[in-house]
């Protein structure tokens, strides 16, 4: 069955192998095809030369070139933050106001924004700006201490109650349970009657005596309407928005024992031009005014 | 094992190849292909479409930069791409038909590779001269000042076409006149310059040098075709049973002991893969079908029938050996296998097409925005936020009015400004963020989600579209 057939003159060329019968053309490689895979070799022995190659314990070889990606990335860093000198150096020194009217300036502001709110402010107030218990919504067309852009900045530079800034703002609501200026009673009146301006209060009965409560107690602050005062920070308690809950118990708790958020100043930590972005930012979510 | 043989060699050097001229019919057809595919390929980037003022009016054109397709009167942008797929597909199905039909068609007649190879050799026998000149120079060992004329001369003109061919190709990715008055002031892109020196390059050294090795060697497609013939391909044949025994004519005298075949070399000498195809079929045949035109130009002179050598199935090669007739090219031609891919290809095509005809005029694309999923104002009344995507296809800015189709308490209001409508710049996509309004103790307010339909308008046209999406109130 394995005999080899006889060889004819005009067979094609085999290597000579013979397995069962079987034989193996010969094929020869083209020699330039030889040369290309030494040419493969050169180049990767120069290749590990010039560039970083060679694993040791701690590092590898650098290579001649002294060719970093590290360095690479640096430099393109660098050549960004220099490409963008010239809006930065505007947008740090233009009128706050007028920066919604500079379309390139605006883009540029909201969209690099964007990126310090999603790296310094997220983590307090969500990544879609939507806040939490104690960390206010910034979306929502209510603000503390003012929605316009300018308010908007002086927050983020100086922060609130924080020891850093002298100019951060401040303002402390007494501890009307704890520091016994107000009793039980009073409080539980006095809540229901703050209920009673946005919603259904617990207990309709309390309302009446709550205002009382309210005007000799709350007013210097939160306003004879109840509608707050920005500029003591002095929450708007009229309205449907609560920071710390609007339900009975939560209210009870923060007139008994205050609140007290405190947000960082930004100003040791970002650039004016960067403050700006964000207050740019923060200020078309949807509640600027 | 027969461990007496000696060692077979491993590597072989190129068997340098030349060519001779040939005249035939084959031969012309490759000619008008040549010009016709050479003339596309350089001329196309010039031919000038207008559409409008601030779109490029250059009739095909991959604008990289913008991410944008011209193609005469088609804009493609790159959530379409699909059609460029669907091109590739068709390309891809109508190699196969032509492949199962016609065997190795691309590759005799319209590859590249070929084609280039063709217009190298054309030009070397130009300046060198025929094939026994270009022999005889090759083998002459002495560098004397004529051999380095001719070399000069022939490299010089393989490089100009090199670059030519390398410099129409930048044209199909920017403004040609531009870039052309650019690349010659120095002005140009880097990448052009790169990408015109590395097309030259591998031009130059694929079209003179490389040639039948890159179809040997390189090339994937020859290796793959085989699985798309079979016996009713035709390819290119030697009838071996008419032409043997061969025998040189003797004093023009036929010897009626021989067959048809006299041994004149013709076929060999105007191969430009180098091969003998009276050997049979061989894997380096490109199907070039320059042998048949010689052969029938040596039977004519000694008057013999045409067709010794000849395109052929292998069925009719079995059918003649017994003495039959041959069958008709087109019972080879239509089989279901070519049926099949024609099919097929007609299916993509037209496909394509009504999707090209489909396609709406306004592109419009609503993504609710989920974090939050609903803001509260002070006034209680709830706020649902919307990415509107406007696609403007147009060479002018055009206004777009927006409008909420759901509830009738819901308002709709735009990002910054207090219209209802906005403008998208010429050919642009602009992403524009849209509140949906309802008042405090409206339905979708407290509802967990009422669907809601966003109806955009463009003022300009009149076309409507909309996009269905929910509205997320307290309930959530």
């Amino acid at each position: 069955m394995s005999k080899t057939p006889e060889k004819q003159p005009g067979d094609p060329k085999t290597t000579g192998h013979v397995w069962d019968g079987l034989e193996e053309f010969d094929n020869p490689m083209p020699r330039w095809w030889l040369w290309t895979f030494y040419v493969t070799i050169i180049w990767g022995v120069i290749y590990t030369i010039l560039y970083p190659a060679w694993p040791l314990v701690n590092h590898a070889t650098a290579g001649v070139l002294g060719w970093s990606t590290r360095a690479n990335v640096a430099t393109e860093i660098a050549a960004v933050d220099e490409s963008n000198a010239a809006i930065n150096d505007k947008l740090a020194s233009v009128e706050l106001a007028s920066i919604q009217d500079d379309a390139e300036l605006n883009g540029y502001a909201v969209s690099a924004g964007s990126a310090v709110f999603k790296t310094w402010c997220a983590q307090c107030h969500g990544s879609g700006a939507a806040g939490a218990k104690g960390y206010p919504n910034l979306l929502d067309d209510d603000w503390l201490w003012g929605g316009d852009i300018e308010s908007i900045h002086h927050t983020i530079t100086h922060g609130i109650r924080n020891e850093e800034s002298d100019e951060a703002r401040y303002s402390e609501m007494p501890a009307f349970g704890r520091d016994e200026l107000l009793t039980d009673e009073e409080i539980d009146q006095v809540v229901n009657y703050v209920m009673s301006l946005s919603t259904e209060p617990q207990d309709a009965g309390a309302v009446e005596a709550g205002s009382v409560v309210f005007a000799d107690n709350c007013a210097a602050c939160h306003g004879e309407d109840a509608k707050g005062d920005r500029e003591q920070g002095a929450p708007n308690l009229a309205d449907a928005i609560w920071l710390f809950g609007g339900d009975y118990d939560s209210l009870v708790d923060t007139v008994a024992n205050s609140r007290f958020g405190v947000m960082p100043a930004w100003n040791s930590r970002l650039s004016e031009a960067q403050i700006r972005a964000v207050s740019a930012y923060v200020h078309q979510l949807g509640g600027g005014e | 094992m027969s461990d007496s043989n000696p060692a077979p060699s491993l590597y072989a050097p190129r068997e340098p190849i030349f060519p001779r001229r040939v005249s035939g019919k084959f031969r012309n057809l490759k000619w008008v292909i040549m010009a016709v595919t050479l003339g596309i390929y350089y001329l196309t980037p010039w031919i000038r479409w207008d559409r409008g003022p601030s779109l490029p009016d250059q009739a095909v054109l991959l604008d990289m930069a913008n991410r944008r397709f011209y193609f005469f009167w088609i804009e493609i942008w790159p959530h379409e791409f699909y059609f460029v797929a669907g091109l590739l597909i068709m390309a891809g199905l109508g190699l196969f038909l032509f492949t199962s039909a016609l065997g190795r068609v691309w590759c005799g007649y319209a590859c590249p590779q070929t084609v280039w190879t063709d217009l190298f050799i054309l030009v070397e026998r130009w300046i060198e001269g025929d094939r026994n000149a270009r022999l005889r120079l090759h083998r002459q060992k002495k560098l004397d000042l004529r051999k380095a004329r001719l070399r000069l001369t022939k490299w010089t003109v393989w490089l100009l076409i090199g670059l030519a061919t390398g410099g129409a190709w930048v044209f199909y990715f920017a403004d040609a006149p531009t870039l052309a008055r650019d690349l010659v002031t120095g002005d140009a892109h880097p990448i052009a310059y790169t990408t015109m020196l590395l097309l030259t390059g591998t031009t130059f050294l694929f079209g003179g040098f490389a040639r039948e090795q890159i179809c040997i060697y390189a090339c994937p497609w020859p290796r793959i075709q085989a699985a798309m013939m079979d016996e009713d391909t035709l390819v290119v044949g030697y009838r071996e049973w008419r032409g043997e025994p061969r025998g040189k004519l003797k004093k023009g005298l036929l010897d009626p002991s021989q067959g048809d075949c006299i041994d004149c070399m013709a076929c060999v000498n105007v191969c430009p893969v180098g091969i003998d195809i009276r050997d049979g079929q061989q894997l380096e045949c490109i199907t070039c079908a320059l042998c048949i035109d010689a052969c029938d130009e040596v039977m004519e002179k000694i008057g013999k029938p045409r067709g010794l050598i000849d395109y052929m199935a292998l069925s009719d090669e079995l059918r003649e050996r017994e003495g039959q007739s041959p069958k008709d090219v087109w019972k080879h031609i239509l089989r279901p296998r070519t049926i099949l891919y024609t099919a097929l290809w007609s299916l993509v095509g037209f496909g394509l097409l009504f999707a090209l005809f489909i396609r709406p005029e306004i592109d419009l694309t609503v993504a609710p925005v989920r974090n939050p999923t609903f803001v509260t104002l002070s006034d209680g009344s709830i706020r649902n936020t919307y990415d509107v995507r406007l696609r403007n296809k147009h060479g002018e800015e055009r206004p777009f009015q927006l409008s909420v189709k759901g509830d009738p308490s819901m308002s709709i209001q735009i990002e910054g400004t207090p219209q209802d409508t906005v403008a998208v710049p010429a050919d642009t996509a602009l992403l524009t963020r849209v509140y949906i309004v309802t008042p405090k103790d409206a339905a979708p307010s407290n509802a967990a989600n009422t669907p809601v339909r966003i109806w955009v308008e463009d003022l300009t046209s009149g076309e409507r579209a909309f996009k269905d999406t929910t509205f997320n109130g307290r309930g959530n």
